[in-house]
């Protein structure tokens, strides 16, 4: 599998770390209770199809990327920083 | 066998013209010669040897089948570099001078193999037969059945030494990979090549041109072997392309990556002191034209499997390319055109063939050949090697005599690769084989007679086609190529797969599964061909049923009355070819696999004869034994004493240091730790806790506040890597609105604790700096010198004594570690290592990842008080979860045995005295263990259910696996100086 990652450019997957569903970065505020964050730590739909993901490319730029992964196929759709994603999702929020 | 004499007299005129060097090798003890250019296979039929082997289950003599990477019989061992390499395929192997190979699965000899006796006992042999023979007694299984059944069947014996060849890795990038070099690949690469892109062209032979090499038309007037290797010159001489011979793609991967395996020196004729025997390729490419050429297939007939009978398109490589003719009384059987060609090669080169069988109605008449129309051959005569078969025309039989019987079925597109990425292939009924679906690898066009296009001309044009397609997707312009005449006529192929009639007819060679293995299997309810191909092992011997798996296909839908599409195939799986394990793990093995880190102070560890103990990737010293010590507990329990009553030094660089700068960094480090950071005051540490958002403990280690906007922080030396990701994910992925940037530091800075109530005196005296307990109190930090070295000081304690940690820039680690070491020496002092380490934490009850194991919180561990509830951090909502808060739970405690002689067990479980020692009963488990000198008894960590309100009880410490039980005390876990006066003073 190959990404291409904001910074360094397509590189192999072995240069990555994978963390898990993109809903990390939805942390819930700390007041909103138990249940949210049980939520958040542990429920994961199990997508056939187009999964947001979390990567590190650990052995690289050490950026964090959201990435876009068909998971019938591995095809990778897109690749940008959680920061950036992170950044707009705020921007929406208000 | 024929005699040797006059066959060689008979090849004076076709010896190879290019590469005409005689070289020698030995087959089983025996020398015989061959030329380079030879392979293995082609230069044991110069010689005359046609028995190579004998089959894996049922003992029978094989010889040469093809002339490829298909081959499933020709397999012999090859000695090479004192190492035994089994199952080479002989075809395969470009031969060199004194190379040195054996016959294998035979015993005594190959010409008498005792177990030959299988041949005879096979009508208990067939499918299903281990399954349903060897099942009672159970017991007899591994202790009987299975190591006899291990020793008879089988074929190369693994060398017992370890694998010495020298193995390398390697990357390549390109836009178009053309896999394979025949007439599709070579016009493909072409087209692609005279646009300027980067192209490979790789092919598994050592020679490029494929199907070119083995036959006779021309190509624009040229001898198409001698067109190949001009078209061949041309590319490599242009600056954009890469020829790649020798190199086998074995597996296609997400995003255009295959991994290939070029032979560099392995049975090579040019290997090279300096080179390795193989590189394993990883290729990227963006896109690629996969012209891996066909197969030809055999027919199923009784007795096809004795040596002597062979493909006819091996028949015309041998003859064609090799100049060796594999017998001198050839009859060739087959179903189509190509079948016929090999008759004409065989002519004009003056071999006698006797008879020419085709199984189509029409066949038009050959001069000089008997020729059988609508006819197929039944059964052959051996006994070892071939000398008769019997034809079927109708109801009339006729027998003749022969040495060599070429056949052909068809030709098999290799569409292995396609396979590899889940899709399977398709059944065409027009040409009788399977295709690849379009596009079933992403960005992979077939072309050539891979694709069904089996013409010489159409497959040179099919291969000019596809590269343009992939051109326009590149959007790169490309040129009119023209394509060159040569052949163009269908081969005319009508399908037979297996010839009916009484007796064994094989299928899979390698694996001896025959015609009544696939019956048996059918009789038993094996219908689907996923089924079948396991009870029968039908393919799965290491040539993947190459030359029979379709055949077995054909054999199956003509058993079910299914047509083959509805039959189905099997997948392919990577690798095309079999692959030396060591070769897949190249730049992995040895000490490459783990690298090792050493410390600063390595040298110095080394030169006192510290033994090493691993860290991780760490190696640190363990204990400095002196002079007159003959146990490690000796040296442990001097330096325990050493640092307890003056001062000890102790490399702890390895320690994650991770440094924290940036306006926000309090933020950050306020989310990351359980504990209030940003209250600390400049030139303070303070201990922190860092949990999981789960809510468990991750990672204890303290922060020293070193400039306003300035932090450094420890983490423990199994996490390090840990936290500084999970920094990253919190900066990057949460909070990115945190000005602060983190960067591990751990190899940048050597850092030393200096620990004992004699280790003020020794700071003072090395620092520039006047350290005092005023100026310089527990937990905080100074900027220092040591001569003109500037370092960090910090007053921290893993011991539970007076100490100090100092850092200086790595360079001057072992300059360092000397200097401290020669002045604790003057001090009574000295280094300690790992084990007094871990005894001075014990002692005071300080917690390592034996403790924090993942599933610790910390409650369990008695800091629930380090959780600032007044403010978010991650992990906090979820430590509040209830089973997180339940004091049922397992929580840490001391451990003293009642008798102070027993011995604590690390790992062992805690009972209550009077209940079984059984999972039910059992109240937690040790994780720490040590003797402490300084309490002259065995002492422990535990995590007990409950365990904090149970100091003082009496429970039994019981260890199943080491035959132990022992009464114990739990206790408060900080078993010395528990009011820390010491660390103060």
């Amino acid at each position: 599998m190959r990404i291409i990652c904001p910074i360094c450019g397509e590189r192999d997957l072995r240069e990555f770390h994978y963390e898990g569903s993109s809903k990390l970065i939805d942390r819930p505020d700390a007041g909103a209770g138990l249940a949210a964050f049980h939520d958040y730590v542990y429920i994961r739909d199990n997508i056939a199809g187009i999964n947001e993901e979390l990567w590190s490319h650990e052995y690289g730029c050490r950026g964090w990327l959201l990435v876009s992964r068909d998971t019938n196929t591995h095809e990778i759709m897109s690749t940008e920083l959680a920061r950036d994603a992170k950044f707009k999702r705020s921007e929406n929020e208000t | 066998m024929q005699s040797l004499k006059g066959q060689r007299m008979k090849l004076k005129n076709l010896e190879p013209t290019n590469n005409s060097k005689k070289i020698y090798f030995t087959f089983d003890d025996k020398k015989y010669f061959g030329y380079l250019g030879d392979t293995l296979a082609s230069a044991l039929l110069r010689n005359g040897v046609k028995i190579i082997g004998r089959s894996f289950k049922y003992h029978r003599p094989r010889g040469v089948l093809t002339a490829g990477s298909e081959e499933p019989n020709a397999l012999v061992s090859i000695l090479r570099n004192g190492q035994i390499n089994p199952n080479i395929k002989a075809t395969e192997v470009e031969l060199y001078d004194n190379l040195i190979s054996t016959s294998q699965n035979r015993w005594p000899s190959l010409k008498f193999d005792f177990l030959r006796i299988n041949d005879f006992l096979s009508p208990f042999l067939g499918a299903g037969f281990y399954y349903k023979t060897f099942m009672w007694p159970k017991s007899f299984w591994e202790k009987l059945y299975e190591p006899v059944i291990r020793s008879a069947a089988g074929l190369g014996k693994l060398s017992p030494v370890a694998d010495n060849s020298v193995y390398e890795k390697a990357f390549a990038f390109c836009d178009v990979l053309i896999i394979g070099a025949g007439p599709a690949g070579l016009l493909a690469a072409k087209t692609a090549a005279i646009t300027g892109i980067q192209v490979i062209l790789a092919d598994e032979d050592f020679v490029g041109g494929g199907r070119l090499n083995s036959e006779t038309f021309k190509i624009d007037g040229q001898e198409c072997s001698q067109w190949a290797q001009n078209e061949l010159l041309k590319l490599r001489e242009m600056p954009n392309v890469r020829v790649m011979t020798r190199t086998t793609i074995l597996g296609v991967y997400d995003g255009g990556t295959y991994s290939a395996l070029e032979k560099v020196g392995e049975y090579s004729s040019e290997a090279i002191d300096h080179l390795p025997d193989s590189i394993f390729w990883r290729i990227v490419s963006k896109k690629t034209v996969l012209c891996s050429g066909s197969i030809e297939r055999p027919i199923v007939f009784k007795n096809n499997d004795r040596p002597g009978i062979m493909m006819a398109s091996a028949v015309r490589t041998f003859l064609n390319r090799f100049g060796v003719i594999p017998g001198k009384k050839i009859i060739v059987f087959g179903n189509n055109d190509d079948a016929r060609r090999t008759v004409f090669d065989l002519q004009s080169k003056g071999v006698e063939v006797i008879a020419y069988v085709d199984s189509r109605d029409k066949v038009e008449k050959i001069k000089n050949t008997r020729c059988f129309a609508n006819s197929v051959i039944v059964n052959t005569n051996g006994p070892m090697t071939l000398s008769a078969v019997t034809i079927r025309t109708g109801n009339t039989i006729t027998k003749l005599k022969c040495d060599c019987l070429a056949i052909s079925g068809g030709w098999n597109p290799s569409i292995h690769l396609t396979s590899h990425m889940n899709n399977k292939p398709i059944w065409n009924e027009t040409i009788n084989c399977f295709l690849s679906r379009p596009r079933a690898v992403p960005n992979m066009e077939v072309a050539g007679s891979a694709n069904g296009v089996f013409s010489t001309k159409m497959a040179m044009t099919s291969g000019v086609f596809r590269a343009r397609e992939i051109l326009k997707e590149l959007g790169v312009k490309f040129q009119n190529i023209r394509v060159p005449e040569t052949e163009n006529e269908d081969y005319n192929c009508e399908p037979l797969w297996q010839v009916d009639g009484k007796g064994r007819a094989w299928l899979d060679f390698q694996n001896d599964v025959t015609v009544k293995d696939l019956k048996q299997s059918q009789k038993e309810n094996m219908t689907s061909v996923e089924h079948m191909k396991r009870y029968t092992t039908q393919g799965m011997a290491t040539d993947q049923g190459k030359n029979s798996n379709v055949n077995a296909i054909g054999v199956m839908a003509e058993l079910t009355g299914q047509t083959i599409s509805l039959t189905g195939t099997t997948t392919f799986r990577p690798p095309f070819s079999p692959v030396a394990i060591g070769a897949l793990g190249a730049g992995g093995d040895g000490k490459r696999f783990a690298p090792i880190r050493k410390t600063t102070s390595h040298n110095f560890n080394e030169e006192r004869g510290s033994p090493n103990i691993e860290a991780g990737l760490w190696m640190r010293p363990n204990w400095f034994p002196k002079q007159g010590e003959l146990h490690w507990r000796e040296s442990c329990d001097r330096e325990v004493n050493m640092v307890r009553n003056f001062v000890g030094i102790c490399d702890v660089s390895t320690l994650g240091k991770i440094d924290v700068q940036g306006p926000d960094s309090a933020i950050l480090l306020d989310f990351v730790y359980t504990n209030k950071i940003s209250s600390l005051m400049l030139g303070k540490i303070r201990y922190g806790l860092m949990l999981r958002e789960d809510g468990h403990v991750m990672d204890d280690g303290t922060c020293a506040r070193i400039g306003q906007q300035h932090y450094i922080i420890t983490t423990t030396t199994a996490a390090a890597g840990q936290v500084i990701r999970h920094l990253e994910f919190v900066l990057q992925v949460l909070r990115p609105d945190i000005d602060a940037q983190v960067i591990s530091v751990t190899e940048q800075w050597a850092q030393f604790a200096i620990a004992g109530p004699k280790a003020r005196k020794l700071v003072d005296k090395i620092c520039e700096q006047e350290i005092s307990n005023a100026q310089m109190p527990f937990m905080s930090f100074l900027e220092v010198n040591v001569g003109e070295v500037a370092a960090r000081l910090f007053r921290i304690s893993f011991s539970g004594e007076h100490a100090y940690e100092i850092s200086v820039a790595a360079s001057y680690g072992d300059a360092m570690m000397r200097l401290l070491v020669s002045e604790a020496e003057l001090l009574e002092g000295g280094p300690y290592g790992m084990e007094a380490l871990n005894v001075l934490r014990i002692e005071k009850g300080f917690i390592t990842h034996a403790e924090i194991d993942g599933r610790a919180t910390a409650q369990d561990i008695g800091m629930k008080k380090m959780i600032n509830e007044g403010k978010d951090c991650i992990g906090q909502v979820s430590s509040l979860r209830p089973g997180l808060v339940d004091l049922e739970r397992e929580q840490l405690v001391g451990i003293k045995p009642i008798n102070k002689e027993d011995v604590i067990l690390a790992g062992a479980h805690v009972y209550p005295v009077d209940k079984n020692p059984k999972r039910i009963n059992d109240q937690g488990h040790i994780t720490s263990v040590c003797y402490s000198p300084t309490l002259n008894t065995s002492i422990a960590l535990a995590l007990i259910k409950n365990g904090h309100k149970r100091h003082g009880e009496t429970l039994k410490m019981v260890d199943h696996l080491r035959n132990s039980e022992i009464l114990v005390e739990l206790t408060s876990p900080i078993f010395f100086d528990s009011t820390g006066s010491r660390v103060r003073g």
